[in-house]
């Protein structure tokens, strides 16, 4: 991967980093210190076991603490972890994920989303279609198929987690639920951070879905009161199959704004809403047109435009 | 056992130019690799490897899943145009299951695999070029594959290959001086000078072997510095990319 543009140095994008500079911290006394924020590679001793606690990314030998991936090292008091830049998903309770349906078992289904393992939606855990006070019925067991089927795509949020670490995610909100009209990128996880809403919509007529796993759903806007349909839930839309009809502009924006965020992806800038709206605009000036963008000098001349150099 | 090509002549330079201990050109490209986790392709002279990791992911098989720590998936294809005559090997060819097995049983001892129970790791090797070396190549290349994904490793693998002309150690041997000379190849932790795997196709003689083991040892931190520096790198650069965020920072973002 090639990068035209210069870069800005690493800022502190944690409490962690940001609380460094206090000089009097007790633990700058004693003589191995963290160099929080500078890159370590597998193998490389960070500090010793006694004054510091082994946190993710890394390992004790020898009363030693070594990290195991390659990263940049992170210190949150006496826990020392080192965040991986390049990594699978690693799930939290509330985090909106993107995913895709790959089995259907007794009672729910599996589904990847980019984590270490498939995640696990429960038949109890979606909203069925008759009303949300509408308990799960057995015939809702023998009918799965028709609310969700393999390759089926769907937005959720991570519920709690099994033993195994596995994920469970539900769907028991107007906003989650079976995604159409619209198409799937997938990016490095890093590169989506905590937003305040990952649900987003563009003034050019297209909403955007955010999932915290690095898959983005871009879709035809759809209007809020659209949505709900009558008594605020419609069974025979939520798990449709059909896409509604999409015109000629609408869905040219929706893969402009999907190949922006491929260039975005590729160039391994961290995606906002903002920076995206940013680059729609900065591609509505140049007259790009989506097919353009991924031209590698277009997509050099939008990064350096619309990222901080 | 006079051979047609002379593996060292009388100046001390070997058929391609190189001294005794003098390792290839080495090339290392960790760029993004279509869907790949991780991906590295590692030249060694004229022999050239491409690995690409996927995982830690969902098993595919249900029968291959650990319940407490990851499967280890490794599969090597040769490309049928890597060898001087075109020659096409399928999947099932005992040599390339065998090559697949050694690079399996190397890195199960590094990767923390503990970390991911029921999880599957993917490592697909694909041979471009082959020119001796190929399980140094192999393992060196799958080394940095696995960093680049980001799957946790006590340390990186470093393979080397030595070998003995009469009472003369070389090391990294191309495929003619692997035809004619006894071989051994190393793979060492460089951290602790572990080594976790030693292979030898050929008979080497006894007194022969520390001499030769140990320089490959040697040879192995050579090839870790390479390592670090083109890991670095690629590290650098994508927290350097990260950082070039969004104009609009969250930090005056607040401030609003």
């Amino acid at each position: 991967m090639r990068l035209m543009f210069s870069f800005a140095p690493f800022r502190p994008t944690n409490f962690a980093a940001a609380a460094l500079p206090d000089d009097d911290d007790e633990m700058d006394l004693d003589g191995d210190d963290v160099a929080v924020n500078s890159i370590t590679l597998p193998g490389e001793t960070i500090t010793s076991s006694h004054a510091y606690m082994r946190g993710h990314g890394t390992y004790v030998d020898e009363e030693q603490v070594i990290a195991s991936v390659a990263g940049t090292i992170e210190r949150v008091n006496k826990l020392v972890t080192v965040r991986a830049i390049s990594t699978k998903y690693n799930p939290e309770v509330g985090d909106l994920v993107v995913g895709r349906i790959t089995e259907v078992q007794p009672r729910r289904w599996k589904v990847d989303a980019n984590s270490r393992q498939d995640a696990v939606l429960l038949l109890s855990s979606v909203n069925l279609p008759g009303g949300v006070q509408r308990r799960k019925l057995e015939s809702d067991e023998l009918q799965m198929r028709t609310f969700f089927e393999e390759g089926d795509l769907l937005v959720a949020e991570v519920q709690a987690f099994f033993a195994d670490g596995a994920m469970s995610l539900h769907t028991r909100s107007l906003k989650y639920g079976k995604l159409r009209n619209g198409q799937l990128v997938m990016v490095p996880p890093m590169l989506v951070r905590r937003l305040k809403s990952h649900f987003t919509t563009l003034p050019c007529g297209v909403d955007l879905i955010l999932g915290l796993n690095g898959y983005i759903w871009v879709s035809k806007h759809v209007k809020q009161n659209e949505q709900e349909g009558e008594e605020g839930f419609d069974a025979e839309t939520i798990y449709s199959n059909r896409n509604d009809p999409i015109d000629e502009s609408t869905r040219s924006a929706i893969s402009r704004v999907a190949n922006i965020i491929r260039v975005l992806a590729a160039h391994f800038v961290p995606l906002t809403d903002t920076l995206l709206l940013e680059a729609y605009e900065w591609t509505v000036e140049n007259d790009t047109d989506a097919k353009s963008l991924l031209v590698e000098d277009v997509g050099d001349a939008l990064v350096a435009s619309v990222a901080r150099t | 056992m006079a051979s047609r090509i002379e593996i060292l002549n009388d100046g001390g330079f070997r058929s391609d130019g190189r001294r005794q201990y003098e390792l290839r050109d080495l090339a290392i490209d960790l760029s993004q690799q279509a869907s790949a986790d991780g991906a590295a392709t590692i030249t060694h002279g004229l022999t050239q490897v491409m690995v690409s990791v996927f995982g830690p992911r969902e098993a595919k098989m249900r029968s291959q899943t650990m319940h407490d720590r990851a499967n280890i998936n490794v599969e090597v294809s040769v490309a049928a145009f890597s060898t001087g005559e075109r020659r096409k090997r399928n999947r099932g060819d005992k040599r390339i299951l065998e090559l697949a097995a050694t690079i399996k049983s190397t890195f199960e001892p590094v990767i923390q695999t503990s970390l991911y129970p029921r999880s599957q790791i993917d490592i697909f090797v694909q041979v471009l070029e082959q020119d001796g070396g190929l399980l140094q190549a192999c393992i060196n290349g799958t080394t940095l594959a696995l960093a680049n994904a980001g799957i946790p490793l006590i340390d990186f693998v470093c393979a080397v290959t030595g070998g003995v002309h009469l009472t003369a150690p070389m090391l990294d041997l191309t495929l003619i001086e692997e035809n004619d000379v006894p071989h051994v190849s190393v793979a060492v932790l460089p951290k602790t000078g572990k080594v976790t795997l030693v292979t030898m196709e050929t008979r080497l003689h006894v007194e022969r072997f520390e001499e030769i083991f140990r320089l490959a040892g040697q040879a192995g931190k050579v090839i870790h510095a390479e390592f670090k520096r083109a890991l670095r790198d690629r590290t650098t650069t994508l927290v350097g990319a990260m950082g070039a965020g969004p104009r609009i920072s969250a930090e005056e973002e607040m401030e609003y």
